[in-house]
């Protein structure tokens, strides 16, 4: 039973695939670039998120 | 009635649409995000099977690809959305189990849900507050999403722990960015949905929930 659940979720995962794969080439081609400034913008918070989850993990280990 | 030339009849302003928008969003997303929960703790009450956990998620993807684009503009939508947002909670019924059974189980779960709300939140905040447009993430949200699945396909197969682990912390930070990016959309996009937002926003809350789970999990073992 379990090699079938692999199976399946495998199908799964490659039918997302190939929902995904059209998609990703329109965004990559018709995206708006961004600038160093944009860039930023998400990476800074980004950075706050991986240290809160990092905060959570000490919570967890205590 | 007598015309008053002193009052004025004005358009509905942008600024009302998109804060109808907005808000028909997060009132959307509340109302399924309940839901969903009432359909996990269905799931982990009746100890649903993996199995039927699989079917559950491949039905809600299902109805995501084919009727959501159909119905995204009709009623019929809103009981799309809630029929995406029980079948995954239906689906992490066993997930729940699995770390409900460990010694610390119930503080494991209590504290990714608050983490989650924490975090998307703050980046909801961040997004409406600033007003920054994330378009420019799109390419770079859809390659993330796409070696992620990639890589979880490899994950089912010869099951290493760093790669999960590698995957979890991926998908955080890619999620991360989803938020924003469907924020922003919301606020710059002038035919948003709010449908396919609040099922955008959903899966980005899910994600990083079932993932933040999976770390704390490993972490939280005392060897």
């Amino acid at each position: 039973m379990d090699i079938w659940i692999k199976v399946l979720s495998a199908a799964l995962l490659v039918g997302m695939l190939v929902f995904i794969y059209p998609r990703m080439r329109n965004a990559m081609q018709n995206a708006p670039k961004g600038t160093q400034q944009d860039w930023m913008g998400y990476i800074i918070p980004v950075l706050a998120v991986a240290g809160f989850v990092l905060l959570l993990i000490m919570l967890v280990r205590h | 009635m007598q015309n008053n030339p002193f009052v004025v009849t004005r358009p509905r302003t942008a600024a009302l649409e998109l804060n109808t928008v907005i808000r028909n969003t997060y009132s959307l997303l509340s109302l399924t995000l309940l839901f969903s929960a009432l359909m996990a703790f269905v799931s982990t009450s009746m100890e649903m099977s993996r199995i039927a956990s699989l079917f559950c998620s491949i039905g809600a993807l299902l109805l995501m690809w084919f009727v959501l684009p159909r119905t995204a503009n009709s009623g019929a939508g809103i009981g799309v959305v809630f029929a995406i947002t029980g079948l995954l909670g239906l689906s992490i019924g066993p997930m729940l189990n699995h770390y409900l059974a460990l010694h610390n189980g119930a503080q494991l779960v209590m504290t990714s849900l608050g983490g989650t709300g924490v975090i998307f939140l703050g980046l909801s905040g961040y997004a409406l507050t600033t007003r920054k447009n994330f378009s420019f993430m799109a390419g770079f949200l859809m390659v993330g999403m796409f070696v992620i699945v990639l890589a979880s396909i490899g994950n089912i197969f010869f099951h290493m722990p760093a790669l999960q682990l590698a995957i979890s912390a991926a998908v955080i930070m890619l999620m991360a960015g989803f938020i924003l990016y469907e924020t922003s959309q919301l606020i710059h996009d002038p035919n948003a949905n709010y449908i396919v937002a609040t099922v955008s926003l959903y899966l980005s809350i899910l994600n990083i929930f079932t993932s933040l789970l999976q770390i704390l999990g490993v972490f939280s073992k005392d060897d």
